[in-house]
């Protein structure tokens, strides 16, 4: 893990309205320098807006920002001098009616840098996103990705100290993507640049980031690094969103020392929890975490269940297995595993997870 | 037909009238606009960028003023530059400086206005873009321009097109005077009641040229 001098962006209580529509609430969030951060949200849950925040490109309806210790005013020439220290990549490129050279060069030219040193800066960064044959090429006749990395390459040619990035690949094709992704991890690494990154792409903020945020209709749900988001979702919203593709509801019936039983429509599943009896819950079993038999196998896993498989769809690699076991579960196996067992609708199989696969988090009562 | 030949023959033998007549047609008509654009831009530019009570109804004005009737500026410059009138003391009534004048505020509100809208068309995004990566405000509104500069520079041409071919104003406080301040269409409205013929064909013919080049101009342009 790397360690961050923590509190290099601070936003605390913020909130902003559009019309009668909250778009935040409440939120704070405090980021350390150079730190790698990803705000993971569906549409619409606000990333952009607390990104155009942070950028200092709207004042928010309540709420405070500090940058580097700095309390930010809510107007004034120290917005400029702040926002100059960032950079900000929106979601869909929007290059200058230029030649991709001056695009690249304009940020500099507007802090007043010397002729000479923009010419290298620019030469050595259009090197880098693999654009150095484009130079005078106008910007708008670029395709989509490469008008993306132009983008890139104008924000990060001012080596900025913080970088927003909001979906960064959103409209790109898997080839640009992966470019794309690949051209912020080698930033991450360079330079000890501070990254808020907003995706709706939960794999790539587990690629990229450090520590992610949940960001759900405004609010920050829930802050933590991606195996802690992934296998223990605070509420069911975040399952959801993280992919949880079992949720089921329970109630515990038994706890031994951090082994709860937990009552499923009549079948007993043991998970690590520290929830006494007679809490309602739900139990959130991740799909790779259950693996497929002929037979009941003998292992330390603690659950195992005879059920029938009722459906297997082929995704790439792997192949999605919805069975029965008196329950609904959804299982991931390789595909090739899946026609070794010869899986089908119908076949009989044993259903095998561990007790600490098992993530309990409560049910509130309405 | 006669006289259409003899209009030919003038325009072929580059005519000392017909030259200087177009010659002058043209700075006025050039200085007017260059000087209106160098005013209307700017103001244009700051009322696009900036929010002000009123600024919807300003802009409504100004695309009101695009139909100004041009001798109700010769009427309202006459009355104000008359010996008589607050401005007299100027003596600069039926001189070029007038027309100059005159053509200014004839084409000021359509340059304001295709101004506002040029701008108007570069979208928010790129001013956001802009201010992210750290432009002022002079800077953004700068690299604005730059985005809208054909449809800018297509206002200018339309400006000028308007100037070049108003008679009434030109006429009103130009007076027509020869060697002073004729130009093409107070000549062609003058000599045509004269029977003068051939003289208003072949600046007619110069104007229609001048008009097809401005034509070709902005076609180039939009396609851009």
């Amino acid at each position: 893990m790397k360690s961050f001098s923590p509190n290099f962006i601070e936003v605390i209580d913020l909130s902003h309205n559009y019309g009668e529509q909250e778009v935040l609430q409440g939120l704070s969030l405090s980021i350390g320098k150079g730190e790698v951060f990803a705000l993971i949200g569906p549409t619409g849950a606000g990333k952009t807006t607390l990104l155009r925040i942070i950028d200092l490109l709207e004042v928010p309806g309540a709420g405070e920002i500090y940058f580097d210790g700095n309390f930010i005013p809510r107007s004034g020439k120290q917005r400029l001098e702040i926002r100059r220290r960032m950079s900000f990549i929106h979601q869909k490129p929007q290059v200058f009616n230029l030649s991709v050279y001056d695009n690249v060069a304009c940020g500099l030219r507007w802090r007043g840098e010397k002729r000479n040193g923009i010419a290298d800066k620019v030469d050595h960064i259009l090197e880098i996103v693999g654009l150095e044959g484009y130079k005078n090429r106008n910007a708008r006749t670029l395709s989509g990705g490469e008008a993306q990395r132009v983008a890139l390459a104008r924000s990060l040619v001012l080596e900025p100290e913080v970088l927003l990035l909001d979906e960064p690949t959103a409209n790109l094709d898997p080839i640009s993507t992966a470019k794309i992704e690949q051209l912020i991890s080698y930033v991450a690494r360079q330079s000890n640049t501070t990254m808020i990154m907003a995706t709706h792409d939960m794999s790539q903020g587990q690629q990229l980031a450090d520590r992610i945020g949940i960001l759900l209709d405004g609010r920050l749900v829930q802050t933590g690094n991606a195996t802690d988001i992934f296998h223990s979702p605070l509420n069911e919203e975040v399952a959801h969103f993280v992919g949880m593709e079992n949720i089921i509801e329970g109630i515990i019936i038994a706890n031994n020392e951090g082994i709860a039983t937990v009552n499923i429509g009549g079948n007993a599943i043991q998970a690590v929890s520290n929830y006494p009896a007679g809490k309602e819950v739900y139990t959130c079993i991740r799909p790779e975490d259950i693996t497929l038999a002929l037979s009941r196998t003998q292992s330390s896993a603690r659950n195992s269940f005879q059920a029938q498989v009722t459906q297997v769809t082929t995704l790439g690699p792997l192949s999605r297995v919805e069975i029965n076991c008196g329950f609904r579960l959804v299982a991931l196996v390789t595909k090739i595993s899946a026609e070794e067992l010869n899986l089908q609708a119908g076949r009989e199989v044993y259903a095998t997870f561990k007790a600490t696969g098992v993530h309990i988090m409560e049910r509130k009562t309405s | 037909m006669d006289s259409l030949t003899k209009a030919i023959e003038l325009l072929i033998s580059f005519d000392r009238d017909v030259m200087e007549i177009a010659g002058r047609s043209l700075s006025i008509s050039g200085t007017a606009c260059l000087l209106a654009s160098l005013i209307c831009i700017p103001l244009g530019s700051l009322i696009h960028f900036h929010h002000f009570p009123g600024k919807r109804v300003l802009i409504n004005i100004i695309q009101t003023l695009f139909f100004l009737p041009t001798v109700l500026v010769g009427l309202f410059l006459l009355v104000l530059l008359s010996r008589t009138g607050p401005l007299g003391e100027l003596g600069i009534l039926f001189t070029p400086t007038a027309m100059v004048i005159g053509q200014m505020i004839l084409i000021t509100p359509l340059l304001l206005g295709l101004t506002i809208s040029a701008l108007s068309g570069v979208s928010k995004e790129i001013v956001d873009t802009a201010t992210s990566l750290g432009a002022s405000g002079f800077q953004t509104i700068w690299l604005v321009l730059r985005e809208a500069r054909y449809a800018v520079l297509v206002a200018v041409l339309i400006g000028f097109g308007r100037a070049i071919s108003e008679v009434g104003c030109a006429l009103m406080v130009g007076g027509n005077i020869k060697g002073a301040t004729r130009i093409i269409t107070t000549v062609i409205s003058l000599e045509a009641g004269k029977g003068n013929l051939e003289l208003a064909m072949a600046l007619g013919i110069i104007l229609l040229f001048l008009a097809l080049i401005i034509n070709i101009a902005l076609n180039r342009l939009q396609q851009r």
